[in-house]
């Protein structure tokens, strides 16, 4: 009877598991940061290991922070509309590299084309979690002041580009 | 007033759901002929409302009727209506739909051709499908409504997603939807054996065409969405375990291994619980996928936009429908006991081992999907799981399946003679390791997995046609004994050596694929893999419902111009999303596949353009219909054609056509 009765016990615990997942809905829960200083950081540019990149160089601008990874399917379907975004000049684009090997993300961005002004490697997650990182692609909207304005979880489209970054970042870029 | 109708038809379909749902099963536990007598006309009657309803929401589309907000939402007047009517199924709402009126589909056909069968296993059966279909059409009709107005209507619609505007997708959603609620036929088949603790090998063999066909239209719907997505995305890969897809394939690989355990249940009356619990479980992985791609607790590009009352709803109907199935089998599956006896190394142990593999490989896929869920709940943080998880662990599981995949159809019933059989499959055996170090060769560069990959679509080659000639040579007339294997037979064949033409496919295009990303002006010429690329510029040509940038690339080999392709960049007009259209020029040995990448700017007409090229990568999906084509000639056996009424007795005790192997 006890082997009989396994099946349904381990359905019972995924269940509960599902249940919480619920909970932790990726694209229901909004940041804790959003008006709140991004966290700043240090860390080695994607194509230049050497140099690094510093949140402290960004003061005074407008400046969007994409996470991406190679290994990211999604990432594939924004990627035109940042190349799009980035071929319009309106706001620059900095790529976190999220957890990826940096080879296979210098050959992705090879592959795709590279939107980003300058992409840096967090190879650990390390400052993803600090972001709050619920699942790659976000992008965050950071103001002059270094304060996150804007998260974005899941692939920008278009739509939510012209309706609410975009906006934004002009609104921002006028203060 | 249409979608009104629509609406009204879908609640009055919810009652005879309801009503199909309970009776005949009532009436089935107390014998009683009059309420198992319902089953039928309500199953017809159910299938005439939600299709009714179907074609009020294409009436809708067709129509550009903005007041309904499902259309407003996945149409616009510039679209095409080959795509207004696709659209149908382009968004949650109107999947549902289709998903219900499938449903609806395989309840009838089981209705029609169940005249065969006992009175109170059809009522049985369609008892349970229509208490499947009241939980799709209450959550329709309580979350997810195709037919909620906007009022006042939208002067123009949202259009349908770009990347959905494509032949391929038209047809991918209900090819797949007819294999995910195929399942729904073994599933019921399960319950209601359980429910008349009646299992055996009539059972098995009421379900095995059904599961077959649903198993038939899953590869199918599978191997359209890899295609898909490898023409649509512009990236040249054919898999990216994705979510989503994984939710396909979990239920794909249970339902292999259910069709494989069914024809063991049929033939040798054993591993009878096992059956019922893959009849269970493909079953419960389908409605899971759903549960996933609806809930939004997974991030996948075909996540449809998460809405935390319908997760609740899918969740509460996938644990009543699995927790009540699993209690049901604890209960009752202790009394159904072992069946037929069988050696450690028989056809038996053969099949139930590559059962339990692709169980296993079902299991791992499961777990690296869910992985980040668990480590969420857990508070462990926040992750994703990549291909190279599944690569590690679903290849080394196949290897063994594959190499037992060749012995199986060789191996007798109850007992082997393995030294016996060794000396039987030596010689296939030693050609396909003979190819497999060779074969890669002439390719020009040896590597350990492509001969591995090569090894194992050889050995399968080989032992099929060992075992063809095994069962054809003989003393007696070639055609006569041609004639005399039965279809099912030669079903399961095509199907194994679709299998093989499969991972040459795979094998090959990981092995030699060249990949070249280069910027061209207009005039450049690239030389690579032996042809010949010349860039003659992009012009911009006007869409239906886009403008596209079209490309165009003369491939020459050694000065001969081999083809034209004209791969495009769109831009539509509704919602300014930019698509990449490749262009492909498809052949036997191999893929010429051009795609534009961005403009270069600041210079004259140059761009990014991508080009692959891409050895036998159709045999990916040519494996698939071989697979399919299997599974079609093994339904078109003569046996599931008798429709006489047979006995548990004589059906279990009729001629099999393996007996002899």
């Amino acid at each position: 009877m006890m082997r009989f009765i396994l099946p349904f016990v381990v359905f019972v615990v995924l269940a509960v598991f599902l249940a919480i997942g619920l909970n932790l809905n990726p694209r229901e829960v909004p940041s804790p940061l959003i008006g709140k200083p991004a966290p700043a950081f240090t860390l080695p540019q994607l194509h230049e290991p050497a140099k690094q990149f510093s949140t402290q160089d960004m003061k005074g601008k407008v400046w969007l922070l994409n996470v991406w990874a190679s290994w990211c399917v999604s990432c594939k379907e924004e990627h035109p509309v940042l190349m799009e975004l980035s071929r319009r000049n309106i706001v620059p684009i900095y790529g976190l590299d999220y957890k990826d090997k940096n080879a296979d993300a210098e050959l992705w961005l090879k592959k795709g084309g590279d939107p980003y002004t300058l992409s840096v490697s967090d190879t650990e997650g390390r400052i993803g979690i600090e972001y709050g990182v619920y699942g790659v692609p976000e992008t965050y909207v950071i103001d002059k002041q270094g304060v996150i304005q804007y998260k974005q979880i899941g692939p920008v489209t278009p739509q939510n580009l012209t309706e609410k970054i975009l906006p934004l970042v002009a609104e921002l870029q006028a203060k | 007033m249409i979608p009104e109708l629509g609406n009204f038809a879908l609640v009055v379909a919810l009652f005879m759901a309801f009503t199909l749902g309970v009776l005949p099963i009532v009436g089935a536990a107390r014998n009683n002929a009059v309420l198992m007598g319902v089953a039928r006309p309500l199953a017809a009657g159910q299938f005439v409302l939600i299709g009714f309803s179907l074609l009020c929401l294409g009436y809708a589309f067709v129509g550009n009727d903005f007041s309904v907000l499902y259309v407003a939402q996945h149409s616009n007047t510039q679209l095409p209506t080959v795509y207004r009517i696709s659209a149908i199924w382009g968004g949650h709402e109107g999947s549902l739909l289709l998903w219900a009126f499938l449903l609806s589909l395989w309840t009838l056909a089981v209705a029609m051709y169940s005249k065969h069968l006992p009175e109170e296993m059809v009522a049985r059966v369609l008892g349970v499908m229509g208490l499947i279909a009241v939980g799709f059409l209450l959550f329709m009709l309580m979350t997810s409504n195709p037919f909620d107005r906007l009022l006042p209507a939208a002067a123009d619609g949202r259009d349908l997603n770009p990347l959905l505007q494509d032949p391929g997708l038209v047809i991918h959603p209900p090819m797949l939807y007819m294999g995910y609620v195929g399942f729904s036929v073994a599933f019921a088949f399960a319950i209601a054996a359980l429910l008349g603790g009646r299992l055996d090998a009539t059972w098995a063999r009421w379900s095995r065409p059904w599961t077959t066909v649903a198993w038939v239209f899953m590869t199918l719907g599978i191997a359209l969405g890899s295609w898909w997505a490898y023409y649509e995305l512009g990236w040249g890969g054919w898999w990216f375990w994705d979510p989503v897809e994984n939710a396909s394939l979990m239920p794909w690989l249970l339902g292999t291994a259910l069709m494989h355990s069914l024809a063991v249940t049929e033939k040798r009356n054993a591993f009878k619980s096992w059956t019922v619990l893959l009849a269970i479980s493909a079953f419960s992985l389908s409605l899971l996928g759903t549960f996933l791609v609806r809930s939004g607790v997974l991030t996948s590009v075909h996540s449809f936009a998460a809405d935390p009352k319908r997760g609740i709803f899918i969740l509460t109907f996938l644990v009543v429908v699995i927790g009540v199935s699993l209690l049901l089998f604890a209960w009752r599956a202790p009394k159904i006991g072992l069946g037929g006896k069988f050696d450690l190394l028989s056809r038996e142990s053969l099949l139930l081992s590559n059962n339990v593999l692709l169980s296993v490989a079902s299991a791992s896929v499961f777990i690296g999907t869910l992985y980040p869920l668990f480590m969420d709940a857990l508070g462990q943080g926040k992750l994703s799981v990549g291909p190279p998880y599944f690569e590690a662990v679903f290849v080394p599981l196949m290897i063994p399946m594959l190499l037992m995949m060749g012995l199986g159809p060789l191996a007798r019933w109850k007992k082997v003679d393995a030294p016996e059989l060794a000396k039987r499959v030596r010689w296939a055996f030693g050609a396909a390791v003979l190819i497999a170090l060779l074969l890669p060769l002439t390719m020009g560069k040896w590597s350990v997995m492509v001969s591995l990959g090569l090894l194992l679509a050889f050995w399968i080659i080989a032992s099929v046609s060992l075992n063809l000639r095994e069962r054809l040579a003989g003393r007696n007339d070639f055609m006569l004994r041609l004639r005399g294997q039965s279809l099912s037979y030669y079903g399961m064949q095509i199907a194994h050596l679709g299998v093989a033409v499969f991972i040459i496919g795979v094998t090959m295009v990981k092995g030699y694929e060249t990949e070249r990303d280069v910027r061209m002006d207009v005039g450049d010429v690239l030389n690579t893999g032996g042809y010949e690329f010349r860039f003659n510029g992009v012009t911009e040509e006007q869409g239906p419902n886009y403008v596209a940038g079209k490309g165009h690339v003369t491939i020459s080999k050694d000065g001969k111009v081999v083809t034209e392709l004209y791969p495009e960049k769109r831009q539509y007009n509704v919602s300014g999303m930019p698509m990449t259209e490749a262009a492909i020029d498809a052949g036997l040995l191999g893929d010429l596949y051009v795609s534009l990448g961005e403009p270069i700017p600041d210079s004259n007409g140059a761009w990014a353009v991508r080009v692959y090229i891409k050895p036998f990568v159709d045999w990916i999906w040519a494996g698939c219909l071989l697979m399919s084509l299997g599974g079609i000639l093994a339904i078109s056996d003569r046996r599931y054609r008798i429709h006489n009424k047979r006995s548990a007795e004589s059906a279990a005790a009729m001629p099999l056509e393996e007996k002899t192997a």
